[in-house]
């Protein structure tokens, strides 16, 4: 009798097992992304039929992979981490499936809308965002103060040079201000594109005739390379996100503009030398109408090839859901939540007094408008990129011009006019306008 | 004088010997150091050598966070299969160019190598869709026929090399003696070939230990060795570099010790028939 009960509870269990779906996730290793992962035995718990399978890789890499699957239907994934760059290009592909069925509980309006927007084609959503973030100013208080000056809410560029210079110490090792150099276009293009906007310079005309001959280009790149080389640290040429990071987390920059994700790294008590020292403010504007911030979300999709778009969305809802941010709370505490994606995070005392940077965050994702990003009309989405499959490839070759010019390899004039030629050459292989 | 001569040049040539190993070193070394420290002191601006709070959290962090264990044995099947059957081809291939030879030889061996010369993203998109239509994407099997195909021209490149250092009267004299063609190689060629045979091999274990283009794009979840690995710990957002260390270490370090225990093997095979 024992026997055949045993036998019984090994089938029972082998056909658990069969009955299983797997869902294979494709991921980045940012800090939120590992959150997810830890925690995702609660998901198992609450799906006991789904199983979790996860590919974490490099952003590059991630892009390359995912990119070329998606475009060959090669069905690797179910889940696929992406950005606002690719979803509104390849949801007009209809390489994504739309996210129809996220479940009652999901509440999809409480999403902000400016991030919503962005995920949203035709009217229909393809990709729930699991973080956001937008560009803001972080800046040491205690330099600040020393050097007799207070940082409004909403500071001008020109004022932001006034403290650079004021808070320039080399002597001490400080720099006055940190900036992307490294070239690339999720890099140093991202930051000065976006500047570019409350420069009043914009990528592109109406019809989509390159303008990097415009002054409002020469301003915006006169004024980068001006201060970076006044007072930005040495060799800024190839500093990105982490390098600045580590610059400001070590207490080597005055000011350091870059996304507002950033916050919960300078703030971290942990790793953070200047932790309790940093201020917050919006980016910067040159009274033209328009800030230097961008928008970006890191969201989760369904690629159409997926044969387990039901499991797949199940999970997406789990990921991206109220629930979720609670459940971080509970284990992580409140400081860990992914931010910048739903309205009621923001309304939350508990989040808002843990994380002194949310307001700025708010504020900065609630004022960007992809769809009008810059002072004058322009024919496409994105606020630090251009939503068009050329932009990878063009926004690189523009950004190396860009940190050509910083390194002093060339002048802000020639690396413009090197960028109007390569860009208007691509275009027109590209047969601009469609 | 001449003595003297002598003993200056040769205390040189190791004193420059030392600093191109240690230049060569240092970034591995370093890589190891990192991997004991905190992420803190990993992105410290005055870095420490030596005297910092020595952790193995970073080890630990990896291995519960990662299947270090699977991705370690993909690596081994993919590296150590790919390079055993590229020399189960490579051999009679090289056999026949370097002692079977026709006018066109050559030309062979140069079509052969340049393949090599073609970016392999230039056909990333073909062999993706017939990964996909036979269903080799994310299989070790799939990765191992990929190996062996990138492989294969170093491969029988190398052994021609080193089967053109054997005369040819000895495998003439084995076939007056009646051998057949196999028993020419098995029984001749190959004894006599053997460093030859033993450091392509090794060679094209690490090349394919380390290869990280199409290990990356054709697998997922399930055969990803440890350059995925590895690459799960580079992060666009955050400061991770210590673990990422680790992580390199943990993946280097079973081909280090490979590399150490064949070293003279190694040596051998590549400096076989450099001096006659």
């Amino acid at each position: 009798m024992k026997t055949k009960l045993l036998t019984l509870a090994c089938c029972l269990m082998s056909l658990n097992a069969f009955s299983k779906e797997t869902i294979t996730i494709a991921t980045v290793n940012n800090g939120d992304m590992i959150t997810m992962k830890e925690l995702s035995s609660d998901f198992e718990a609450k799906n006991p039929d789904i199983e979790l399978k996860w590919v974490t890789l490099e952003e590059n890499i991630l892009r390359q992979r995912v990119t070329t699957d998606v475009a060959t239907k090669g069905g690797q994934y179910d889940v696929m981490t992406i950005g606002t760059y690719e979803v509104p290009i390849w949801g007009k592909q209809s390489w994504l499936k739309e996210l129809n069925n996220l479940g009652e509980n999901y509440d999809v309006d409480d999403i902000l809308p400016a991030i919503r927007s962005g995920l949203t084609v035709d009217n229909k959503l393809y990709a729930a965002p699991f973080y956001g973030e937008s560009s803001m100013v972080m800046y040491r208080k205690d330099l600040m103060e020393k050097a007799g000056l207070t940082m409004p809410k909403a500071p001008s560029w020109d004022f932001i040079k006034t403290a650079a210079k004021a808070m320039n110490d080399k002597k001490a090792g400080v720099s006055g201000i940190c900036l992307r150099g490294k070239a690339g276009w999720g890099e140093n293009v991202a930051l000065i594109t976006a500047m570019s906007n409350s420069f009043g310079a914009r990528w592109f005309d109406e019809n989509w005739k390159p303008q990097f001959n415009t002054p409002q280009w020469k301003a915006t790149l006169q004024y980068y390379v001006d201060i970076m080389k006044e007072y930005g640290p040495a060799g800024s040429s190839a500093n990105g996100f982490n390098e600045n990071l580590a610059l400001f987390q070590t207490g080597k920059c005055g000011i350091w503009i870059d996304a507002t994700v950033a916050g919960a790294f300078v703030t971290n008590i942990v790793d953070s030398d200047v932790a309790d020292k940093v201020g917050f403010a919006l980016a910067p504007d040159n009274n033209l109408g328009k800030r230097g911030n961008w928008l970006w979300s890191w969201t989760l999709a369904v690629p159409a090839s997926s044969k387990k778009s039901e499991s797949a969305m199940k999970f997406i809802s789990w990921a991206t859901s109220k629930d979720y941010t609670q459940l971080v709370a509970k284990q992580k505490g409140w400081a860990k939540v992914p931010p910048g994606t739903r309205t009621s995070l923001y309304k939350n005392s508990n989040y808002m007094e843990s994380a002194p940077f949310a307001q700025i965050t708010l504020e900065s994702i609630e004022s960007a408008d992809p769809k009008n990003p810059t002072v004058q009309p322009v024919p496409y989405v994105g606020m630090q990129f251009v939503a068009i499959p050329e932009f990878q490839g063009i926004g690189t070759a523009v950004g190396q011009q860009f940190s050509a010019a910083l390194a002093g390899q060339m002048t802000v004039d020639q690396a413009l006019q090197s960028s109007q030629r390569l860009v208007e050459r691509a275009m027109r292989k590209a047969r601009y306008p469609k | 004088m001449a003595i003297k001569s002598t003993a200056q040049s040769k205390l040189i040539y190791t004193i420059l010997a030392w600093t191109i190993s240690g230049m060569i070193f240092f970034p591995i070394f370093w890589t190891f150091l990192t991997s004991f420290k905190t992420e803190a002191e990993a992105i410290a601006s005055n870095p420490s050598l030596f005297a910092f709070d020595w952790t193995l959290q970073n080890y630990s962090d990896v291995l519960s966070r990662s299947p270090y264990f699977m991705h370690f044995w993909n690596s081994v099947v993919i590296s150590i299969g790919s390079s055993l059957i590229g020399l189960l081809i490579a051999i009679p291939a090289a056999w026949s160019m370097a002692f079977v030879q026709t006018q066109r030889t050559k030309n062979v061996l140069m079509w052969m190598l340049s393949t090599k010369m073609l970016p392999p993203v230039g056909v990333l998109i073909p062999i993706y869709l017939l990964y996909r239509d036979f269903a080799l994407l994310d299989t070790k099997l799939g990765l191992v026929i990929i190996m062996t195909m990138i492989n294969l021209p170093i491969m029988v490149w190398m052994l021609y090399t080193y089967f053109r250092e054997i005369p040819n009267e000895i495998l003439e004299a084995s076939r007056m003696d009646g051998a057949t063609i196999g028993e020419e190689i098995f029984h001749v060629l190959l004894p006599i070939a053997l460093p030859g045979i033993a450091s392509t091999l090794l060679l094209n274990v690490i090349l394919s230990w380390n290869e990280a283009f199409w290990t990356l794009i054709l697998t997922a979840a399930n055969a990803a060795p440890l350059t995925a690995f590895i690459a799960s710990y580079s992060s666009p957002e955050g400061l991770f570099y210590a673990k990422l260390s680790a992580a390199s270490a943990m993946a280097i370090v079973p081909i280090l010790i490979l590399g150490w225990f064949s070293q003279k093997q190694l040596v051998r095979g590549l400096s076989f028939g450099a001096v006659k």
